[in-house]
């Protein structure tokens, strides 16, 4: 049997460590989607949120491609700094420069935080700019009032006229993943070790709601946060008797479909594996300090050399 | 491979060893008949090579290119890669010679099918008002991701206002990205018409330094100068004392303005070399101008024309 090859349709690998990435291409996470969110510190220009989004298209990318990762992204302005409405508003206007830049898979990860007007109004805006951009969104429900926050962040994709298999609805739980996937939404779990979900409870899950438009993720981050969650829980639910292809479904070829749609990611990427040339550099910068650079080569390599 | 300008062979700034720091003079601006040329001849390779759909999706960007507002320029140029992928374009022969009779040195045998479109696209863009034009160019520049990146800069010997985009050059060379520098560096007749000479003499030693070929730097025998010749050769000293290989490349630049130290690591590349590097070696110095070349030459059975005794 050929190797787990996962997708972890939602991680912030700017937040985590080289450790994580070697770990995470030793587990068989293949590719990542990586959102643009709140960074913990809350950004106070426009300046530094475009040069979070270029890091995204271009620095990050290559940091992952030197561990063997595919990495694509989605670009959007959070809902907690939603609230700053300069800044907000100053984000907007950049934002169709980087929506059709290559591996750019969706518009996200955006919704609602505090569920306030201000959040309101720009998870509006970029609904529509995800339906011009004709990109997938990627929603983040809030973790108060949660149940409320998620309705309404499906009656306001369909309100602007995004249809619900454009919408992944992430972080959900056992209270809100009937209504999501009844009313035909993409429904994602964020395997946390605290919060939000953990794997045990997502085999529940998968037998219960069955494994069609069921994702999972590991939204690792810069706090308490598992990058190998997705490699994981596939563990646990085949240790668990869920069949392998619910299992494959689940942990890669249902964000595959959904994030496919923007036509910016295809299992061809990263099969055969990315090849590793840790000699490229990037912007005066090298990942490596001193150790022996991994090199494979491949025609991908030579191309890119 | 290096092609032959008379105009740059004729450049003051080319191997004559006054290290002014100037640029060159500019000889090579684009007109806007070598703009209508360059992009009929990119819509005319792409036409037979592309589907239906991107192409009229092309077609239909670079018809609201020219004046259109700078959001929908900059969304089209991104955009490119949603329509096309990075399919070789597979240039013919006569193709080729296309392209260099449009633009002396211009050498799109690499380019793929997009970086052609999203070069057509750019072409397309009025560059009358030239404060409107850079302004828009540095924003696609400012927030290019790598593949908008290595197209911006292949596209520099084909850009309006070239004098204005020195800088921007220089940036590119200072990419660690190997994709980025070889698209400023090689195939590119822009860096040796317009680099001042420390910005070309820190290209064609970080090629060595990134490991890319020296030999498609276009202009690399007419822009050696002394300065390069002793960079290179003090790398070389810097590569021996680490006991680590010199690229054989390496000699090509040293040759015509060798002094009598530079002499010397000639014929220690001779005496120590490969076969590739000894031949690098004796080829330099037969192009040394200098009596010390000539005794060096002698005292190893060599010729200034032909072979080995």
């Amino acid at each position: 049997m050929t190797p787990a090859r996962f997708l972890d349709p939602h991680i912030h690998m700017s937040s985590r460590t080289t450790d994580d990435y070697q770990a995470m291409a030793a587990a068989g996470i293949a590719a990542v989607i990586e959102p643009a969110f709140w960074q913990g510190q809350l950004r106070t220009s426009v300046g530094t949120y475009r040069d979070y989004f270029l890091a995204l298209v271009g620095w990050e990318r290559f940091r992952a491609s030197q561990f063997g990762i595919r990495h694509y992204c989605a670009i959007g302005i959070n809902s907690k700094e939603a609230n700053n409405e300069r800044l907000a508003r100053e984000v907007l206007e950049i934002l169709p420069l980087f929506l059709c830049k290559e591996g750019v898979v969706a518009v996200g990860e955006i919704g609602f935080d505090d569920q306030t007007a201000a959040e309101e109004r720009v998870f509006r805006a970029q609904l529509d700019l995800a339906r011009e951009a004709r990109l997938p969104v990627m929603v983040h429900t809030p973790h108060r009032d949660k149940k409320r926050g998620t309705s309404r962040s499906m009656d306001l994709a369909l309100d602007r006229g995004v249809r619900p298999d454009q919408v992944v609805i992430d972080h959900n739980n056992e209270e809100t993943v009937g209504e999501v996937l009844e009313r035909g939404f993409w429904a994602g779990f964020t395997i946390y070790p605290r919060t939000k979900m953990d794997s045990e409870r997502m085999v529940e899950i998968v037998r219960r709601h069955g494994h069609e438009r069921v994702i999972v993720d590991s939204s690792a981050d810069w706090g308490v946060s598992d990058p190998l969650a997705v490699a994981k829980t596939a563990r646990l639910m085949l240790e668990r008797g869920i069949p392998p292809a619910a299992v494959e479904a689940v942990t890669c070829r249902n964000a595959l479909a959904a994030y496919g749609q923007s036509g910016q990611i295809r299992e061809e990427h990263w099969l055969p594996p990315v090849p590793v040339d840790q000699r490229r550099q990037f912007e005066g910068n090298t990942v490596l300090r001193g150790q022996e650079p991994r090199v494979d080569r491949s025609p991908e390599a030579v191309r890119q050399a | 491979m290096v092609t032959c300008n008379p105009l740059r062979m004729a450049s003051p700034g080319a191997g004559v060893g006054i290290n002014s720091g100037m640029p060159p003079p500019n000889f090579a601006v684009p007109s806007a008949t070598t703009l209508r040329q360059a992009r009929r001849l990119l819509h005319w390779w792409l036409r037979p090579r592309v589907p239906a759909a991107p192409l009229a999706w092309l077609e239909q960007a670079c018809r609201e290119t020219p004046e259109g507002p700078d959001r929908q320029f900059f969304m089209n140029f991104s955009a490119a890669c949603r329509h096309f992928d990075g399919k070789p374009l597979n240039l013919t022969a006569h193709d080729e010679s296309q392209a260099e009779r449009v633009r002396t040195g211009w050498s799109p045998a690499l380019w793929t099918e997009e970086q052609a479109a999203r070069t057509a696209i750019l072409l397309h863009r009025d560059p009358r008002n030239a404060e409107r034009w850079l302004r828009e160019v540095r924003t696609l520049f400012e927030h290019a991701d790598l593949g908008e990146q290595v197209a911006l800069y292949q596209a520099l010997p084909l850009l309006p206002h070239p004098e204005a985009l020195v800088e921007r050059c220089a940036e590119g060379v200072r990419s660690n990205v190997v994709d980025v520098f070889q698209a400023v560096a090689h195939r590119n007749p822009y860096p040796s018409e317009y680099l001042p000479e420390p910005a070309w003499n820190q290209m064609v030693l970080k090629a060595l330094f990134v490991e890319v070929l020296l030999a498609p730097i276009q202009g690399l025998d007419e822009r050696a100068n002394p300065t390069l010749a002793r960079m290179l050769c003090d790398y070389a000293h810097e590569r021996w004392a680490a006991k680590r290989p010199v690229s054989p490349e390496l000699w090509r630049c040293v040759g015509p303005h060798a002094d009598a130290r530079g002499v010397e690591d000639l014929e220690r590349a001779w005496v120590e070399g490969d076969g590739a590097t000894r031949e690098a070696a004796a080829d330099a110095l037969r192009r040394c101008p200098w009596p010390e070349a000539d005794y060096a030459l002698q005292r190893h059975g060599l010729h200034r024309e032909g072979e080995t005794l």
